[in-house]
């Protein structure tokens, strides 16, 4: 009984705690649907039928092809499901390994500080300026291998990283100062432990919206190299398949359905990381609260 | 502003300039395993069915050419003394027309279609995203607030595609590509502007509406932190006029957070105002790097790359320099980072 | 007979806080009269500030004046319109504000900010005479006219609070409200400021109303004193009658805590730590801290009442004496 009611507890201050955050609420949501709309297509939907010449190209849709077929024959509905995976899989793991940079590099330039600091700062301002897309289209168009799925999450995730290891140093720093003056006042000693241990709970939220930020820029990245056609030839990601559109004139010959569905599932994707990058920029700012 | 000050920008102008014209060298050589050039001469000539003797050899003549049959840091300082000269060599692409032809008619189709339209939204972004923040500003314009996040989040160039399919396709009310009338000479004249004009709106609205959302809600977070602070207060304890509050306290003070902003985007800006180029057949530098692209054209490439890096560069030098107006506390302190 | 240029009754400001409303002036009656140096007393959180702001109506959510009056000349300011309000501002009420440090604008030159009150509040100046009121200004609390042209982050924290003093008395106001000026300066730097008040105050014979938490400093600059404790007004008196012979408790202890010249002994303080104003205890506020504490005090709010003439203390202690 006790457990009941402990449980209804904490689900009751959750709830209190969503309407108060409702951006982040809303952001999670879009993601977590997009994650679903691609787990059950994947278990209802024969994926084959996202490879070329799985039906008969131009289709309008109808019944059997629920977004029609494009001009090389591939069913858009399934194109649909494997693309929104491909594409979550990028931004995940993209931000996975960005943010590993991103802590890693952050905290060494803020906590050893000195020559090491003012190396990493000076690298990370450096790339701050430089434009990501230029970069990378210079390392996409040199390869002569086709480009693989992991080959795209690395390079998207090397232009990313910069921004948050930014927000990361400037935290460590201040908790530096902060915990010399507590841990000088207790053991004259420097406990190593105890900072890690002072800093870690305090980063986790800088880490989250690091993480979200990283998965935006990668994913923001890896459509402007697809536009480009710089992406995988063989994979039916998002971005390549608007490319493939755009390059077989999808858009004059009327063919929405190839190229309207990708359009809107990143759009849903963009907005829901978005409003999960709102959502906890209001949970690290208290100030943002007043204005309503 | 001091000449340290100067001296230390136009040190990191430089430092990026270097970096960007390095990593041209180097990138391609990593990426491949054999020199890019005779990769693509080898692809090139087996799409045109040659036979694969001819083909050894006319990589070697292309080598000897270019000069890729040097140790690497003679190739290394032949590449910065034709960087520095701004000569790209001759485009694979668009035989026997040079790069540098190439991106001096690109240019300025790309710097007024990305230099409007980003200008004009920062400003009214900005403006939008004080007036969200200030309390006694109308009501009403709190319900533009979901519009501006959703802009914000989309990427310009989805946006141009939107954009491009109903106003130009279904609606058909402004042209669907290019950057003027077939027919047109581009000239001076006052009719080439205006039907120059007719085709920058569409590309030029997408980079518009996707920057205006951003802007406005950066400059809202700034202005709300703004607003608390003590010499707000204190203008109002003076009985000082709304307006001059807003305007020379208010934004006056939060320009300099949201011009830190907008340097840090450039980079991220212009990549996808070359996007929305490439969604509308608009004949600047984003085109002209899809054709790169698609024909493995690596001078072109290099170049196009460069020039971009090269403004982004030049226009964060620009801002850097203004930077002392705007903040009367910068000239007699350290950077603040 | 003097008259009071500004009445303070029954003012309640109450900050709306998630876990209910936080009482941070609660029912406060006083007069400032004309040209006197009236003084505020009391510890951090005893809504001493929070009046203050309150006179000039700069009171922002989440707070709000729930109740009460303030008369200007039997106007009542809470009924006018916000363009009324701000007319009064600097033109007649003026503020000198706590934290100098930030108050001035860092991106406008000194002389920019002591000209948009004048402009905003008359009308704007020729650039002759403009010089030449800067100059007089400055003159007057000791600044050399140089000082216009600079920045504030150029000056020190003394020189910003005499500009803040400057900016105040530039349109001749009827009442000054200084909010804790000297709070973030140092001893030497207080003192320059305090004398330079006292001497507006004597030339113009404007009407002061000095918010403090330092008796030392009220006893040297104040005529008449107000000692607030958590949001009530618990003695009213002039400073002489309060120093001889304090009549509240929490006035007592307040006189008594720093140690003298002449009696060295250790730093007292008063014992507890003050009531929260989410939910103010019953009685009378102090009771939990208050030496003299009886069984009465416990349920029974003190009223303030005069006691002798122009001597008003809330007290149960007070409460059977006959005038």
């Amino acid at each position: 009984m006790k457990i009941f009611k402990s449980i209804w507890s904490t689900l009751g201050s959750t709830a209190t705690y969503w309407r108060n955050n409702p951006k982040l609420l809303a952001g999670l949501i879009l993601i977590l649907f997009l994650f679903f709309f691609w787990l059950a297509g994947s278990l209802f939907v024969d994926l084959k039928r996202a490879q070329p010449i799985s039906g008969l190209p131009d289709q309008s849709p109808s019944s059997r092809y629920l977004l029609g077929t494009d001009s090389n024959g591939r069913d858009v509905f399934a194109v649909m499901i494997v693309g929104t995976g491909l594409t979550l899989k990028i931004g995940f793991s993209a931000g996975i390994i960005g943010l590993g940079v991103a802590v890693i590099l952050g905290f060494i330039s803020g906590f050893y500080g000195g020559v090491l600091d003012a190396v990493i700062k000076g690298i990370v301002d450096v790339l701050l300026t430089v434009p990501p897309l230029a970069v990378l289209v210079v390392i996409a168009a040199m390869r002569t291998e086709a480009i693989t799925l992991n080959f795209m999450i690395f390079i998207v995730a090397s232009l990313s990283w910069m921004l948050p290891t930014r927000t990361i140093r400037s935290q460590v720093l201040s908790l530096r100062e902060r915990a010399y003056v507590s841990i000088a006042k207790l053991s004259g000693m420097n406990n190593l432990e105890i900072i890690i241990k002072e800093l870690m709970p305090t980063l986790i939220p800088f880490m989250a919206a690091g993480f979200v930020s990283i998965s935006s820029t990668a994913v923001l990245a890896s459509i402007g190299l697809e536009a480009l056609g710089l992406g995988p030839q063989s994979l039916p990601t998002l971005g390549m398949t608007i490319y493939w559109a755009i390059s077989f004139s999808a858009l004059l010959r009327g063919m929405w359905w190839w190229w309207l569905p990708p359009v809107v599932v990143i759009v849903i994707l963009f907005v829901g990381l978005f409003l999960l990058t709102s959502g906890l920029d209001y949970i690290a700012n208290p100030r943002l609260r007043r204005v309503r | 502003m001091t000449v340290m000050y100067l001296l230390k920008r136009m040190g990191i102008l430089i430092l990026v300039i270097w970096a960007a014209a390095t990593l041209i060298f180097i990138l391609p050589r990593l990426a491949t395993s054999r020199n890019p050039i005779s990769a693509r001469i080898g692809q090139t000539a087996g799409a045109a069915g040659y036979l694969s003797q001819n083909v050894g050899e006319m990589v070697k003549a292309w080598e000897a050419k270019f000069g890729l049959n040097q140790p690497l840091w003679r190739q290394y300082l032949y590449h910065m003394k034709d960087i520095a000269t701004l000569d790209f060599g001759y485009s694979l692409a668009f035989f026997p027309a040079r790069v540098n032809a190439l991106l001096l008619s690109a240019l300025p189709w790309t710097m007024c279609l990305f230099g409007t339209a980003t200008l004009i939204s920062f400003l009214l972004g900005s403006l939008a995203g004080a007036l969200l923040a200030w309390p006694k500003a109308p009501k009403f314009l709190q319900y533009f607030l979901p519009f501006f996040l959703t802009l914000s989040a989309v990427p310009y160039y989805l946006l141009g595609l939107v954009l491009l399919f109903v106003f130009a396709f279904t609606l058909r009310v402004l042209p669907l590509y290019g950057g003027h009338s077939i027919g047109m000479v581009p000239d001076f004249s006052l009719s080439f502007f205006m039907d120059a004009l007719r085709y920058m709106l569409l590309p030029g609205l997408a980079i518009f509406l996707s920057g205006v959302g951003f802007w406005s809600l950066q400059m809202r977070g700034t202005m709300v932190i703004d607003l608390e602070e003590d010499y707000i207060n204190y203008a109002e304890a003076k009985g000082l006029k709304e307006d001059r509050i807003f305007f020379r306290y208010a934004i006056r003070n939060a320009v300099i957070p949201q011009a830190t902003s907008l340097a840090i985007s450039l980079g991220q800006m212009i990549s996808g105002a070359i996007l929305v180029e490439v969604v509308f057949g608009y004949p600047g530098l984003g085109t002209l790097l899809l054709k790169a692209v698609s024909s493995f054209d690596y001078n072109l490439i290099s170049g196009i790359v460069f020039i971009i890096i090269l403004i982004v560069a030049v226009a964060t030098f620009i801002i850097d320099l203004l930077y002392p107006i705007l903040d009367p506390r910068i000239s007699y302190r350290r950077q603040v980072a | 007979m003097n008259t009071a240029i500004l009445r303070v009754s029954n003012l309640r400001v109450y900050y709306d806080t998630l876990a209910g409303p936080v009482k941070a002036v609660d029912g406060v009656s006083f007069d400032l009269m004309n040209g006197e140096r009236f003084g505020l007393v009391g510890e951090s959180g005893s809504g001493k500030s929070t009046l203050a702001h309150a006179l000039l109506l700069l009171i922002k959510p989440p707070g709000r004046i729930m109740d009460g009056q303030i008369l200007l000349s039997d106007q009542n300011l809470l009924n006018l319109s916000r363009e009324e309000i701000r007319r009064l501002r600097l033109k007649t009420i003026a503020l000198i504000p706590q934290e100098s440090m930030n108050s001035l604008n860092p991106v406008e030159r000194i002389k920019d900010q002591i000209l948009d009150g004048v402009a905003d509040h008359s009308r704007k100046l020729s650039a002759k005479e403009a010089r030449d009121f800067i100059r007089e200004l400055l003159d007057r609390v000791q600044l050399k006219p140089e000082v216009a042209d600079l920045f504030p982050h150029e000056l020190s924290g003394g020189m910003k609070q005499r500009i803040c003093l400057a900016i105040a008395i530039s349109l001749r106001p009827s009442i000054i409200i200084a909010d804790e000026p000297t709070s973030a300066l140092d001893v030497v730097v207080q003192r320059q400021v305090m004398i330079a008040l006292g001497r507006m105050q004597e030339s113009m014979g404007v009407s002061v109303l000095l918010v403090g938490h330092d008796m030392g400093l009220m006893a040297q600059f104040a005529d008449r004193l107000g000692v607030m404790y958590a949001g009530k007004l618990v003695e009213l008196d002039t400073v002489a009658n309060m120093f001889k012979n304090a009549l509240h408790p929490y006035t007592q202890l307040l006189i008594e805590c720093p140690p003298t010249l002449q009696e060295k002994r250790e730093f007292k303080g008063i014992p507890g730590i003050p009531p929260q104003l989410l939910n103010p205890p019953s009685g009378c506020i102090f009771h939990s801290r208050c030496p003299k504490v009886k069984k009465r005090c416990l349920t029974e709010v003190p009223n303030l009442k005069e006691i002798y003439p122009g001597r008003w203390v809330a007290c149960h202690l007070y409460s059977e004496e006959k005038i």
